[in-house]
């Protein structure tokens, strides 16, 4: 037995034990424990395998900075690369060791470790040049990687999102962070602390101090009361991990049951009391378990009981690790190893385990735990993502922060303040910048706060394996290698060797890797630099992000008014730009009854929902002239109660949309646009009317979630609307073809607008949202009797393609002007401005071989074309596209397949025959005109 | 995150805001425009470095004004309604 609990009072224990397995092992660690804490109690000494070598790794941290200790739990929830030194223990826990099988402490892949020398850093790189990257890749690939996720897993339930604001953000619950955010809450100000460990504390948790003459743990327990009275959130196992744009702060909140917590903060004001995080010490096996950073011996010994050794060396290159000695002299037997006295250690002994130190001096000293402290590097993370600058401080040997940066504060240890006394004023400070007037200070007993260090960097050509990235195996000789390959720069260095990469994003490791760098290259450590600090500090899980954004609303469909009547007759629904609508009614197959609907609607009446079609009312003294500016056609010529036909183009010239305007007065119009255009274009109008016309004589609003549209379409479809009665006439001599009027339906006005999209005979009837469905049940009603059908929009989509109408967007593409479609005559004609006009006259516009909107016959006797094939010309050398199939479908009507494509000089090239491929097989096609049933249009009148 | 104060509603979430271009970018209304002159309205971007006028709609008022933004540090001067008054 090594590690161990011992039977002194713990800060943060409870005497509850919990029971949990790590790699298969039943153990028992006491409430509040940590899983890491647990582990250590129980003398478990290998908890994880490194990432490369799978060399045997124990803890080394007691918080984020832990580069070893990644577990999977499972059992109480699926957490994947969990930090044992971050999580509590839960009752039941299934804990297992990452990258490590069966166990860490019997990896099997354990051997890789003898093979180091041929894997150095890089090497998979280099087997991309040599000799032959596909041999390796499979095994690489199967090796990389650390926890495993759980397939059958599901996410507890959506993450839950919070956006707060408050006056001051203080992140970091230690002596700093508690001092600032309780004078700023009792001055009145709106205060949220966060601290990513289970309670606050900080240093206090683990180091003796006497504040306002109590001891430091009772000052914590008396500021987070106070905390509490005044109001002030307190957010522990909360993480803030990036600063964004204009003082948004990210925080990660772990609860102990249900999915992780996002909030964004947006403070008046930041302060980061982040503290800071301890070095290793360089010397050979420094890996060893069983070697651990000295504060996290110290918090372990006092917050959880639970001792690294019985025989331990407490190895320092500064002035903080004397109380380390104390705290264990009086259960295990210590030793001191004082850089600052010129005796250092060389090398560690063991196996599994460290079992010996060799000095400098030469003597060796028997050992089961060694306790290092390389010194502290303060945690900038945050106030280098807030875009602030670093300065180099040769005395402490620390990057801190430079100049302030706006509403961000660094105070404590983050601002490299090592005595409590320094800290509580780098508070004040902070606090008096914000506006917090003599903030008054804690009085502090028997406290020294002089911090001294001595320079303890690794150097070239250290004898044996000296780590300096523990997660991703970096040694001293891998910065070596890379300098000699010249990978000098920092940024360079980090992605050759992965110094600095992974999970911990070399929290413990990078300082020591850039002074190395320095060394070998004659520079000075600032002049190396460091790496960007990005966020997230540690890692947030997707869930969060994501929230409540998944399944069905991730994106929401809009939804008709009279869906559920839809889904009572047997409908099919579908997304369609947006709109869940319905694809075909019945229980048929769906070619078979979209063939049906598609026939009887050409036969008798067919009865569709059109409801999402664009209703955009333009209205005033100044719409007419502004419809002629958005249209490509001229609409200022339109008569009240008629509708026209047109493009909507962008300046490009390239088509935007199209569809029906209609005017129904002389200063109203309602732009029918596409239904999946209607936000564009909506936007295409005001921003055009704001920049071009007066706003008090133009007005535009958008009622197409108001207003359902009903179309009635078929030859049989007047009969049916004169036996509905809508007190309008509709004989063709008072509504005729692209004409607009006014009926009512049980008092409801109902706007009749006769324009056909099937080719038919067609009305849209236009009602109130809510009177929607008493219509619509009305139509079906009387339409039994009419043989009606129900149409969905495949049904409809073939109907169009029959007549050559399009769908931009899906006929035409990125590259379509208007005389591509056919529709030319406003180029010669239109003398007043419109959007895109100066486009249609430049030289790519008026190109002879533009692709053109055609039909397409199959005159082959195979099946219809698969949308998307290409129309293709042989060439000298091979041959190339000079176009592909836009709509495909089987026409009832017609009995055969029709098609429509966009085809290189297609307009003048009706009867040619042409190739058309897909996939490798070649098929031939008659371009023909894309209008290919009924092209006099005798059947509007029908 | 960035906060875009719009003139009508005050600072709102850069989420409800959608670009509209370089401030300054006149359409060329004369009667003959050179392919030259044209091409460099539609495309020609400017991608300042710095301090930079730009053009948004606020989507949920559905009014455009000109925003002052840094480019470089994001910072936001300032915004201004583009009609005097409410009107043009």
């Amino acid at each position: 037995m090594t590690s161990f609990r011992t039977l002194q009072p713990a800060n943060s224990l409870t005497e509850k034990v919990v029971r949990f397995t790590f790699d298969g092992q039943r153990l028992e660690g006491l409430e509040g424990d940590t899983i890491a804490s647990a582990l250590l109690a129980s003398d478990v000494s290998i908890v994880g395998r490194s990432f490369k070598y799978h060399r045997p790794r124990g803890l080394w941290g007691v918080g984020v900075e832990e580069p070893n200790a990644f577990v999977d739990v499972s059992g109480t929830r699926s957490l994947v690369n969990a930090r044992a030194t971050t999580e509590m223990l839960v009752d039941g826990m299934d804990v297992r060791s990452v990258n490590a099988s069966p166990s860490a402490a019997r990896d099997r892949h354990s051997f890789v470790d003898r093979f180091a020398r041929f894997i150095p850093s890089a090497f998979y790189y280099k087997t991309f040049m040599w000799p032959n990257w596909h041999l390796f890749e499979p095994h690489i690939r199967k090796m990389a990687g650390l926890g495993v996720i759980d397939p059958i897993a599901t996410y507890p339930q959506p993450a839950d999102q919070i956006n707060e604001t408050c006056d001051l953000l203080v992140v970091g619950g230690g002596p700093a962070g508690l001092l600032s955010a309780l004078i700023a809450a009792r001055s009145g100000r709106s205060v949220v602390l966060c601290d990513d460990g289970l309670e606050l504390g900080g240093s206090l948790l683990h180091h003796r101090a006497m504040i306002d003459g109590v001891d430091g743990f009772e000052w914590v327990r008396r500021c987070r009361q106070e905390l509490h009275t005044l109001g002030a959130k307190v957010l522990t196992r909360t993480t803030a991990f990036g600063i964004y744009d204009h003082n948004l702060v990210g925080l990660n909140e772990r609860r102990p049951v249900g999915a992780d917590r996002l909030w964004r903060v947006r403070p008046s004001a930041v302060f980061l009391a982040t503290g800071a995080i301890e070095r290793p010490l360089p010397f050979a096996n420094n890996d060893l378990p069983g070697i651990m950073s000295a504060e996290a011996g110290l918090a372990y010994l006092r917050r959880f009981g639970a001792a690294a050794g019985k025989r331990i060396v407490v190895a320092t290159n500064n002035s903080m690790t004397k109380e380390v000695a104390e705290a264990f002299a009086p259960i295990a037997d210590v030793r001191e190893v004082d850089y600052r006295r010129g005796v250092r250690i060389v090398g560690a002994h063991g196996g599994s385990r460290v079992d010996a130190v060799e000095l400098s001096n030469g003597s060796v000293i028997q050992a089961d735990a060694v306790l290092v402290s390389g010194g502290f590097t303060p945690t900038i993370h945050l106030f280098c993502q807030a875009r602030g600058k670093l300065k180099w401080d040769d005395k402490l040997l620390v990057f801190r922060a430079g100049e302030d940066v706006p509403n961000v504060s660094i105070i404590g240890a983050a601002d490299a303040n090592f005595g409590l006394g320094e800290v509580f004023e780098s508070a004040g400070n902070a606090l008096r910048k914000i506006g917090c007037e003599a903030p008054a200070m804690p009085r502090l007993e028997g406290h020294s706060s002089s911090f001294e260090i001595v320079e303890t960097w690794p150097k070239p050509k250290m004898e044996g394996r000296v780590w300096i990235d523990l997660q991703h195996d970096v040694t001293t000789k891998d910065i070596e290698l890379a300098a000699r390959e010249n990978f000098v720069s920092v940024e360079h260095l980090k992605r050759y060797t992965t110094l600095g990469m992974a999970t911990d994003q070399g929290k413990t490791s990078n300082l020591a890797g850039l002074a190395l760098m320095a060394e070998l290259t004659g520079r000075t450590v600032p002049e190396v630099g460091t790496t960007t600090y990005r966020p997230p500090f540690t890692p947030v899980p997707f869930g969060s992000f994501a929230g409540a954004r998944g399944g069905v609303l991730l994106n929401p469909p809009r939804r008709l008014v009279l869906e559920n009547l839809h889904r009572d007759d047997g409908a099919h629904l579908r997304e369609y730009g947006g709109w869940l609508r319905p694809a075909w009614y019945g229980d048929e197959a769906e070619e078979r009854a979209v063939q049906r609907e598609a026939m009887q609607a050409r036969k008798s009446v067919a009865l569709f929902d059109g409801s999402p079609l664009g209703k955009i009312e333009v209205m005033g003294p100044q719409a007419a002239e502004f419809m002629d500016f958005i249209y490509y056609n001229t609409m200022s010529t339109l008569k009240p109660g008629r509708c026209r036909y047109g493009f909507i183009l962008r300046e490009s010239g390239i088509v935007y949309d199209d569809g029906v305007l209609v005017r129904l007065e002389e200063n109203r119009f309602i732009v029918s646009c596409s239904s999946s255009h209607v936000p564009g274009v909506y936007a295409m109008l005001e921003e055009w009317r704001q920049d071009r016309f007066d706003r008090r004589r133009l007005y535009i609003h958008n009622a197409t979630a108001q207003t359902a549209t009903l179309t009635v379409s078929g030859p049989r479809s007047k009969v049916l609307l004169d036996a509905v009665g809508l007190g309008i006439s509709f004989d063709d001599a008072s509504l005729p073809h692209m004409a607009t009027g006014w009926g009512s339906f049980d008092g409801t006005q109902v706007r009749v607008t006769r324009v056909s999209f099937t080719g038919d005979r067609s009305y849209e009837l236009s009602i109130r949202a809510d009177r929607a469905e008493a219509l619509w049940s009305r139509l079906k009603h009387i339409g039994q009797s009419h043989n009606a059908v129900l149409m969905g929009l495949e049904a409809l989509m073939t109907l169009r393609a029959e007549k050559g109408f399009i769908v931009t967007g899906k006929d035409s593409d990125g590259m379509t002007l208007p005389m591509d479609l056919g529709s030319s005559a406003p180029l010669s004609k239109k003398k007043v401005d419109y959007l895109g006009k100066r486009s249609l006259f430049t030289e790519e516009a008026q190109r002879p071989d533009r692709t053109q909107l055609v039909g397409l016959e199959v005159i082959d006797g195979g099946g219809r074309f698969p949308t998307g094939a290409h129309g293709v010309l042989k060439t000298g050398s091979g041959k190339r596209s000079l176009g592909y199939v836009t709509s495909s479908y089987h026409s009832p009507t017609l009995g055969r397949p029709i098609a429509l494509g966009l085809i290189e000089r297609g307009a003048a090239r009706h009867g040619e025959v042409i190739d058309v491929q897909h996939l490798g097989e070649m098929r031939q096609a008659r371009i023909a005109p894309p209008c290919a049933f009924d092209p006099e249009g005798e059947r509007l009148n029908a | 995150m960035q906060l875009f104060p719009c003139p009508f509603c005050g600072p709102r979430s850069e989420a409800e805001f959608h670009f509209g271009g370089d401030a300054g970018n006149v359409r060329p209304d004369e009667d003959e425009v050179s392919a030259d002159r044209w091409s460099s309205y539609l495309y020609m971007r400017h991608n300042q470095k710095g301090m930079s006028p730009s053009i948004w709609m606020h989507m949920t008022c559905g009014e455009l004004f000109q925003l002052d933004r840094d480019t470089l540090t994001h910072s936001v001067a300032g915004s201004k309604a583009l009609t005097e008054g409410g009107h043009r």
